[in-house]
């Protein structure tokens, strides 16, 4: 028996040196497919504790995750931003293919925590209120670029960053390029490449540019026509002194 | 009589070994085991409630990833527990010397206990996949309800529930669970083995249990095996037994990553079913080589 025993190790050892080399190609490739560029690390042990992280290790990412996740938002009730930024950092270390992990966290930071920061009635001094209103809105940005690293095919991510861009930093030229980019990924919304010439409009410098993405959208009829084109084309062929005869007739706007 | 002794007894014969996994089915499911639905059945309900102030994405994320995440506990408990038991209980009942008395190989004996724990796996599995299902689809209900009261009938309403139904139930949760039933398969083959030679189920179920632990850390073992670092040669002897001869479990988590909405390549899964199947294959092989020169 114990001889046999000791024949079964080494053809279990036999067994591993063969299936080593698969093994690891196999993770080298699901890896790169499904969960880029994370790694559980001890950075992560630190923010999960050690029994999560051994249930993160024992396939049980996903559960953790949402057991931080619960937590973020009993956090969320009692308004601390910065232990939910904790949270969010472990819940996205752990699953950075689930897009409404950035999403959301992303909202959460640019939205909830930049709006409490700015109300924040102890501090008296505006100057510091913006100051860190606008750091909440770089938190948001940051999850969005990390996430749209993690999942560059996910629409929502694109337009979520260009709004951001949009109605928070005013920076319409990294809009423009940011809703462009989600206007190319696969099933974007029909909308996202209007906004994202809508933004070139109004990015300095690009004026030209915009008119004949504009002019293009114009052309392709009555559906595009849409009141913030018109205003927009409007008031680029005025800027850009088009030639009468070339100019779109713009109609008045309705009252 | 006479056309019974006229039968030549045959080497290998799958109806033997569909009595013995049959009857290791019927045994199991006499004990009971399928109570744990219960305990399935109010997690479920239990992540229900807890997201009860969450969207409906995150609702429906969590529900997900509890519930697949309680399958894939619930099969592996089941594998290890049922399959650590089988030999030892029949060799305390004397059933085991009953049917090896008879023309039963002993590879068909073991054969055929392996298959009716796969078996019960799969109906296990598919008896939460049924009641996932139908939470899932009760919830999915409930939200295309509330998002039809509060959007007016438009594209906006369409687009709403458009992405309700394609955040619940998806034809691509299909090979995820079917991988949580191959880890499970590979969990009860690696747990038969331990058991050929184990001299009682206790020790059977702690080994089984630090192999799963251990099974989930061996890439890291084996990339720091093979990694140039200034580990002492000791070190290096002891990762590169646990990197060759515990298995590399993380291969068989995909489900993680589909239910966050990744799409697995049939190539990755492909090579993981086949990955798993080596591993049943081998592992039942080499507990069949040890039972065969086991003194009973």
């Amino acid at each position: 028996m114990r001889r046999r025993l000791l024949v079964a190790c080494a053809a279990l050892l036999i067994f591993g040196t063969v299936r080593l080399p698969f093994e690891m190609r196999l993770e080298r490739e699901r890896r790169a497919a499904l969960f880029q560029g994370a790694r559980l690390d001890l950075s992560l042990r630190e923010k999960i504790g050690q029994m999560g992280f051994l249930a993160a290790l024992s396939g049980f990412r996903a559960l953790v995750a949402d057991a931080l996740w619960i937590h973020a938002s009993t956090v969320w009730e009692r308004t601390e931003w910065g232990a939910m930024k904790v949270d969010f950092d472990a819940v996205t270390t752990l699953q950075p293919r689930c897009v409404l992990f950035w999403d959301m966290a992303a909202w959460h930071m640019y939205a909830n925590a930049s709006i409490a920061a700015y109300e924040d009635r102890k501090q008296p001094r505006e100057a510091l209120r913006l100051k860190a209103q606008r750091e909440y809105w770089k938190l948001g940005e940051d999850y969005l670029v990390r996430g749209l690293a993690n999942n560059p095919e996910s629409a929502t991510l694109h337009i979520n960053l260009g709004t951001l861009y949009k109605d928070r930093f005013r920076d319409h030229c990294k809009a423009a390029e940011v809703y462009a980019r989600g206007a190319a990924v696969p099933n974007a919304p029909e909308y996202v490449h209007r906004f994202a010439a809508y933004e070139l409009a109004r990015c300095p410098g690009h004026e030209r540019e915009a008119y004949g993405k504009l002019l293009a959208l114009y052309q392709q009829g009555e559906r595009e026509r849409l009141p913030t084109l018109l205003r927009l084309l409007g008031e680029l062929q005025e800027k850009l002194n088009v030639p009468a005869e070339q100019k779109v007739d713009i109609p008045p706007p309705k009252p | 009589m006479t056309s019974l002794a006229a039968t030549p007894h045959k080497v290998f014969s799958p109806a033997r070994v569909y009595a013995i996994a049959s009857n290791t089915l019927l045994e199991l499911v006499r004990l009971k085991v399928f109570y744990f639905l219960l305990l399935f059945a109010l997690l479920g309900i239990g992540a229900s409630l807890i997201t009860v102030k969450m969207t409906f994405q995150e609702q429906f994320q969590v529900l997900k990833d509890v519930s697949l995440g309680a399958m894939s506990i619930f099969t592996w408990l089941l594998a290890v527990l049922a399959t650590a038991m089988l030999l030892p209980k029949d060799i305390e009942e004397r059933t085991l010397y009953t049917i090896l008395a008879k023309p039963v190989p002993r590879f068909e004996y073991l054969l055929g206990k392996l298959l009716g724990v796969f078996a019960l796996l799969a109906i296990a599995l598919a008896l939460m996949v049924a009641m996932f299902v139908v939470v899932l689809y009760t919830q999915e209900q409930t939200a295309l309800a509330e998002t039809a009261r509060a959007f007016p009938p438009g594209p906006e309403l369409e687009a709403a529930q458009q992405a309700i139904r394609k955040a619940t139930f998806h034809f691509s949760l299909v090979p995820g669970i079917a991988i949580i039933w191959l880890k499970a398969a590979v969990c009860a083959t690696l747990t038969l083995l331990l058991s050929t030679f184990a001299s009682s189920s206790i020790f059977t179920i702690i080994v089984s249990v630090v192999i799963y632990i251990i099974g989930h850390v061996q890439p890291i073992a084996r990339e720091y095996w093979l990694a140039t670092n200034p580990a002492g040669a000791l070190t290096k002897v002891f990762l590169a037994l646990v990197s060759l001869m515990i298995p590399d479990l993380t291969a068989f988590n995909l489900v993680d990553d589909i239910v966050a909405g990744a799409a697995v390549p049939i190539g990755i899964f492909m090579q993981t079913a086949g990955l798993g199947a080596l591993y049943v294959t081998i592992y039942f092989l080499v507990g069949y080589f040890i039972f065969a020169g086991k003194e009973l």
